[in-house]
Parts: structure tokens; C-alpha cells; sequence
């Protein structure tokens, strides 16, 4: 019989692809990895710590989440697991990956816009549409069906979508 | 049988996290209030939404009063198990909805301080107060230019819609100056840095609140006699009202959960 003992390296690699495959359960087309909610893997003595970040403060998804990262590490072996939240550095969408932002298109969610836009009080921000890419639209709710989405109607092809707020 | 209140010793810290967390917590009950019950399906969920923003704020500010006490509370029983003498709320965030307009109002007057004291406290010397107000900041932003678009709309609308805004504006005004003071306890964390001055933050928010006023082609009262007491727990009679339903199942069931 072969032992094969690995090194920590190794372990902390396949809790981390474990962690980072487990999905947002509003925006189940993105990972807690493409979102950047996933910040740190840590493995002590055969025992993994997850630290992640909430996108808004009020956000009911981190429960969720912080559940299906236990059962994820669980079916990878992990026995045990623990996971954190932390507040700092805060989360910005900046933190979402190249690749999220392309998935949150091809899902009919506008991606989010630079940050530096969302300061102006009665700011007029350009989203493009997720469907037909036309940029006349027009925002219907600053507050969407979740925390980090607003509402937006397209004016070329009539239809409503998601915008994924700039935060 | 019902359960008793908490005891909570205030300290310095404990007491400024409270009264930061009980602001967040009185003010999204009171927009909570309004699902089901706004004007338009996109305001109802963007009161809603507003709200959960508070009360993720809440739960931060109440775990943090916890971690720093050492007694054994949570953010359950600091929200479920106090009196109302022992929430230290400003008043302003505990008056009733009213209408649209006093509901926009109020929820204007505290955005644009809270959008300018979260930015302020991000610069704490207390890692988790920064923290905590690095996340309250971005959705305080967003809260202000909500209401302020409203406050335009219904000042700038209709003739009833003015009517009910400048009302709104000349009620509730008295509330607005709680939010500057500061007693012996925050003086103290103010002068380690822990706390932001928030008289410093009165110009700024004077001009904001000025400015939008005055789009909205509203006046601001001329009087400046200002209501305050709910900082140390002496409140205006519709707190007790909402305590009496925000508590009533575990005050009636002790530790349910589900």
C-alpha cells in the first residue's frame, strides 16, 4: 500500500478549488471566486479556515454561501471546516474578475461600471444592454431584487434587465 | 412566560457601537414597515432593500458591542432583550412613516449625515469601526441619492405632493440636530481618534441638505431649537410601539429560533 502525503500545498490547492467552485445562490452562473466574496484559504494541521467577504452588509446569500463552502470541503474530505468573515479591505466590485463579468453578461446581467461613478448625486451613468448591447437605456430602480442589483429597461429592444451596481 | 430584559455595560465603546447599530437597526424596521405597502412595486423593493442595508450594519455594530462587553451578549439579544430606555437610537429614526414624503424626509436627513459620517469613520483608529464603515459608506451613497431624488420629486411636483414634503421637512427638522451631538462617553473616544467629531461634518451636510432642499423648491425652517434624548435612552412614545412588535416573539417564546 502507498501513502502518499502531501504537502500543504497541495492540500490547501484542492480546498481552495473546492471553495472557490461554490456559487452565488442569486447568480448561480458565477462562483464566490469570479465574485471575489472568496479571499483567503488557510490549512492547519489537516484543517481548513475559508475567510470570505460580503458584497453588502445585509446580504442574506453570505449564510448560505458560508453552508455550501462547509459541504463542499466536507465531500473533498475536509472534516471540521471553518469559515470567516471578514470586513477589510472592503469588497468593491473591482474585486470580480474579467471572466465573472463576461459570465454576468452572457446571464442577461449588465456588469458593473468603474466605482468612480457611483459619488455623483444625481449621476447619469451609461449601462449597456445585456441582450442587444444598445446603450439607450434607462434606469427603472436604483434598488433591484437583490442588494446588488439595480433595475434598467433597454429603449431599443424594450426590454428589462439587471444591473449589477457599482459599489 | 415572557423573557427579561438584558443588562448591558456601557462602556465607552459598547455604548457608541449600540448607538450606531440601534440607528441602523430602528431606522430599516421602519422601512421594513413600508413591504407591501409603498406607493409602486420598485419602491417597495427599494425600501426593502434599503432596510436589509441597515440591518446588515445593525448585526455588525451589535457583534462587535458583544466582542468588546464580554458578557455573554449577541446581536439577538442586544436587538430582542432591551427595554426601550435602554436603546440609544436618535430620535429622528424612530418617528413614524407618516407618508411617502416624511418617510423620504427622514430617511434623507439621516443618508446625507451618514453617507458623510461613515466616510469620515473609515479613517478610524479602531480596525473594525473602519471596517464596518468602509461597507456602510458605498450603500449610504446610495441611499442619499435615492431619497434626494424623491425629495426633488415631491417637492418639485405636483401641488399636494409639495404640501405633504414641506411638511414633512418642517416636522421633522427639530430631530436633525441629535445627530451632531456628542456626550462626555464619545468625547472621549473622539479625542483617541476611535470616533469622528460629527459636529465637524455640519457644514457639509448642511450644504447637501440645503442644496437638494432648494431644488426641490422647499424651505428650511427658520427655528433652531432642537429635540434630542434618544442618544441616552429617553424616547419619544412611538419607540415603545415598534419595540413592542420587533420583540414580541422572542419576548413571547425565549431563544426560538427555526
Amino acid at each position: 500500500m502507498v501513502t502518499v502525503i502531501r504537502n500543504d500545498a497541495d492540500l490547501r490547492q484542492r480546498a481552495w478549488d473546492a471553495a472557490a467552485a461554490v456559487v452565488d445562490p442569486e447568480i448561480p452562473v458565477l462562483t464566490i471566486a469570479d465574485l471575489g466574496v472568496l479571499r483567503d484559504v488557510a490549512v492547519t494541521d489537516g484543517h481548513v479556515e475559508v475567510a470570505i467577504t460580503p458584497t453588502y452588509s445585509g446580504c442574506p446569500a453570505m449564510n448560505m454561501i458560508t453552508l455550501e463552502i462547509e459541504l463542499a470541503l466536507e465531500r473533498e474530505g475536509f472534516r471540521n471546516s471553518k469559515v470567516r468573515t471578514v470586513l477589510s479591505p472592503a469588497w468593491t466590485t473591482d474585486w470580480m474578475s474579467e471572466q465573472g463579468r463576461q459570465k454576468l453578461r452572457e446571464y442577461g446581467i449588465a456588469p458593473p461600471q468603474a466605482a468612480s461613478s457611483r459619488r455623483a448625486l444625481f449621476g447619469v451613468q451609461q449601462v449597456a444592454c445585456p441582450q442587444c448591447s444598445s446603450e439607450d437605456t434607462e434606469v427603472l430602480s436604483e434598488f433591484g431584487s437583490t442588494s446588488c442589483k439595480a433595475l434598467w429597461r433597454c429603449r431599443s429592444c424594450r426590454e428589462p434587465f439587471d444591473y449589477f451596481k457599482c459599489h | 412566560m415572557a423573557a427579561a430584559s438584558i443588562s448591558v455595560t456601557e462602556t465607552p465603546l459598547v455604548l457608541y457601537a449600540l448607538r450606531r447599530a440601534d440607528d441602523a437597526l430602528i431606522l430599516g424596521h421602519r422601512l421594513s414597515e413600508w413591504c407591501g405597502h409603498a406607493p409602486a412595486l420598485e419602491e417597495d423593493m427599494a425600501l426593502a432593500n434599503m432596510g436589509l442595508d441597515l440591518l446588515g450594519q445593525a448585526r455588525e455594530l451589535y457583534s462587535y458591542a458583544a466582542d468588546v462587553e464580554g458578557q455573554g451578549n449577541d446581536e439577538d439579544k442586544f436587538a430582542y432583550l432591551r427595554d426601550v430606555r435602554q436603546y440609544r437610537n436618535l430620535l429622528l429614526l424612530e418617528q413614524p412613516n407618516g407618508d411617502f414624503a416624511r418617510t423620504m424626509a427622514r430617511q434623507f436627513f439621516y443618508a446625507a449625515f451618514a453617507d458623510l459620517y461613515w466616510r469620515a469613520m473609515m479613517k478610524s483608529t479602531d480596525a473594525t469601526l473602519a471596517a464596518i464603515a468602509a461597507k456602510s459608506e458605498k450603500e449610504s451613497a446610495y441611499h442619499l441619492r435615492h431619497s434626494s431624488e424623491w425629495m426633488v420629486r415631491l417637492g418639485d411636483g405636483t401641488e399636494e405632493s409639495h404640501r405633504r414634503a414641506q411638511g414633512a421637512v418642517d416636522d421633522l427638522w427639530a430631530y436633525t440636530g441629535e445627530m451632531f451631538g456628542v456626550d462626555e462617553s464619545e468625547r472621549a473616544l473622539i479625542e483617541r481618534g476611535v470616533a469622528v467629531d460629527p459636529a465637524t461634518l455640519h457644514p457639509q451636510w448642511l450644504k447637501t441638505v440645503s442644496n437638494v432642499v432648494g431644488e426641490a423648491t422647499l424651505a428650511l425652517p427658520k427655528g433652531g431649537w432642537m429635540q434630542q434624548g434618544g442618544r441616552s435612552g429617553r424616547h419619544s412614545e412611538h419607540l415603545g410601539h415598534l419595540l413592542s412588535e420587533l420583540q414580541s416573539m422572542q419576548r413571547t417564546f425565549p431563544g426560538a429560533t427555526w
